[in-house]
């Protein structure tokens, strides 16, 4: 490991669940190097450690953002953070969703949960030049309503298709119920020409990526945003291994048609 | 270039003036000596310390020093630590932070005095160990600087092997007895002499420090048929297969199922692999608990803990995690390195408790998939 954390000042905590929260996050003095949507910091908690959280907004000032569910001691400090507290930041790290290999295309985003998060910095840089980019579907599933991230700010976004569902309604649910996938049928977009920027839990995203690649998306441009533990970021420590690829380097985010197999192989 | 130069031949007396002229360029030597049964790696202050007159006796499972009535000073195979006790040790630390009463917080990296270290009897399956670390840990992106401050500095010198141990098996991941380059200066042991043979620059100042007489032809020719000799006499072997291949091809053997029966999942292999490299990460505080402190200390993927992601561990089962350290050293380290991960040093086989033997196991998982081969066809 060669990189020291830079500290960053916490400007707002948003809850967006009872389990989650959204820390917007400016640099104490210089600011790490831009993050592209996609990529991870190392997030430091005080006294307690560093956990990988991928952005959920980039600023051009070098402010950001992270999502962060609370599951574990780490996760749960940061979710415990207010604003005024600094904390550490490593970075950036990782591959990017790389949208702008999309361009003149249509684009398929599908997330589950707070797999949102990651992608959200794609979908509003995606609805920033509408001229770059084919139809632009957004498709979110969801355990419940109350574990929907980013509620209010969904309604507002131009695309062309957005579709919401979950998986247990409440009383005052009138929306979709079901798997994200049983959304795809109503979404707007021509296979052939199509990218699809997909994060979620691990069996989401492989119901998914089979989704769109039977309905005839190449596999190489459906794009996975993938999870393992991770101690170092700098490809030293091991721990991010799916098989060949190291996942801190060679992810988060990966081709389809590269994870497939791996996913397919229990405890891999 | 002096890397070319004649080899010459150290004496008693010259290789403890080796050492001497190294600990007066101010580096520490680390070499091997006897300690609580074992031949282990630690620092010596003179030549003596060297076990001079052990060997080892070695299988799945067992070690045992011996006696050898020659004298001999590296006559014994690879003992419980590699060099990467020193050049990736088990526990560093790497940044520490501090918060004031205000609240602001500032990070100070770790950078430590560095040890000037000099390795005496560095085998060449070792060598080969020290440079696979390399393009892990600074062969990539990032580097790894701790492990860069220490492995700049260090002075290799390299002891080729004459007499292999029962469960040396470098010849067949492609290595040998004889030294390949990376080293300052390699020794050849012959009947309480040593060939030496230069690598470096820096190698050739250090033998010009010390008593030493050119080599002459007949020592040379009989020192390389020693070690060419050594080659025929490896204790075991992998199979002279694609090792990657038959890796990657063998995710679903029954024959994990079966290792997996005899795995205690201790880690003793990854501890003792000259290769693995993993590192977990540890938040320590002191009692104000503003002052934190992140240290990294060596992991194993046979531990539990090693995959958890929130819900539990991704390796839950001994057989994922033996499939996983296995197919890793063999076959994903080529993707992720470019190189395989294996020297065949054989210390996992003989410091495993269980006596779980790579080369067995490889073989079985060879055999498994020509049986399925044979039914298919």
């Amino acid at each position: 490991m060669t990189d020291v954390p830079v500290p960053y000042l916490v400007v707002d905590r948003r809850p967006e669940t009872a389990d989650t929260v959204t820390l917007r996050l400016e640099p104490v003095a210089e600011p790490l190097a831009d993050f592209a949507p996609g990529q991870f910091a190392m997030v430091h908690c005080f006294g307690r450690g560093e956990i990988p959280v991928s952005v959920s907004s980039v600023q051009a000032t070098g402010g950001l953002a992270h999502t962060i569910r609370a599951v574990g001691a780490v996760s749960a400090g940061l979710c415990e953070a207010r604003a005024g507290d600094v904390l550490g930041l490593r970075g950036p790290y990782g591959t990017g969703w790389e949208l702008e290999r999309a361009r003149g295309r249509d684009v398929v985003v599908v997330a589950g949960g707070i797999g949102l998060a990651p992608l959200r910095p794609l979908i509003l840089r995606a609805l920033a030049g509408p001229a770059a980019y084919g139809r632009v579907n957004v498709l979110i599933g969801a355990r419940t309503p109350a574990d929907l991230i980013d509620h209010k700010e969904i309604e507002r976004w131009p695309t062309t298709y957005t579709g919401v569902t979950v998986d247990r309604p409440d009383d005052a649910w009138r929306g979709d119920v079901g798997l994200v996938t049983g959304l795809l049928d109503r979404a707007d977009f021509a296979p052939a020409d199509s990218w699809a920027f997909v994060c979620g839990p691990e069996p989401m995203i492989r119901a998914t990526a089979r989704d769109l690649a039977d309905r005839g998306l190449r596999p190489d441009r459906i794009r996975v945003s993938l999870e393992r533990n991770m101690r170092c970021a700098t490809g030293h420590c091991g721990h991010c291994q799916l098989g060949p690829v190291l996942l801190c380097r060679d992810g988060p985010v990966v081709a389809w048609d590269r994870t497939e197999a791996l996913l397919a192989v229990r405890e891999l | 270039m002096t890397a070319t130069a004649a080899p010459a031949v150290l004496d008693r007396d010259g290789l403890n003036a080796l050492v001497a002229a190294l600990v007066a360029q101010g580096r520490t030597v680390v070499g091997p000596t006897v300690r609580d049964g074992a031949i282990v790696l630690a620092e010596l202050s003179s030549a003596d310390a060297l076990p001079f007159g052990w060997g080892v006796e070695l299988d799945a499972g067992r070690y045992r020093l011996v006696r050898r009535e020659d004298g001999a000073a590296f006559a014994h195979s690879a003992g419980p630590q590699s060099w990467k006790n020193f050049l990736h040790p088990a526990r560093e630390r790497l940044w520490s932070a501090d918060r004031t009463p205000e609240g602001d917080v500032s990070f100070t990296a770790d950078e430590p005095e560095t040890p000037s270290y000099a390795f005496l009897g560095v085998r060449p399956c070792d060598l080969r160990a020290i440079a696979i670390q390399d393009r892990v840990l600074a062969g990539g992106r990032y580097e790894d600087t701790g492990y860069g401050r220490r492995r700049s500095g260090a002075f290799l010198i390299a002891a080729e092997c004459t007499e292999p141990g029962a469960t040396c098996f470098c010849v067949s991941t492609g290595g040998g007895p004889a030294a390949d380059p990376g080293y300052d200066l390699a020794l050849t042991e012959m009947d309480g002499r040593f060939l030496v043979r230069v690598g470096s620059e820096e190698g050739a100042e250090l033998l010009e420090r010390v008593p030493h007489r050119p080599a002459g032809p007949d020592l040379e020719a009989s020192a390389r048929s020693a070690v060419d000799a050594a080659r025929d006499h490896m204790g075991r072997s992998l199979p002279p297969v694609d090792l990657r291949t038959l890796m990657g091809a063998s995710l679903d053997a029954e024959r994990w199922d079966d290792v997996a029966a005899r795995c205690l999942t201790c880690g003793n292999c990854t501890m003792v692999c000259p290769t693995c490299f993993c590192t977990t990460t540890e938040e320590v505080t002191d009692l104000t608990g503003d002052h934190t402190e992140r240290w990294q200390r060596w992991d194993s993927c046979f531990d539990l803990d090693f995959s958890y992601l929130h819900g539990g561990p991704v390796r839950a089962s001994a057989r994922g995690r033996y499939r996983q350290w296995l197919t890793h050293k063999l076959s994903t380290w080529h993707d992720q390195f470019g190189t395989s991960g294996c020297v065949g040093c054989g210390r996992c086989v003989v410091w495993c408790p269980a006596g779980i033997d790579i080369t067995e196991e490889v073989a079985a998982l060879d055999a498994e998939r020509t049986a399925l081969g044979t039914e298919t066809d």
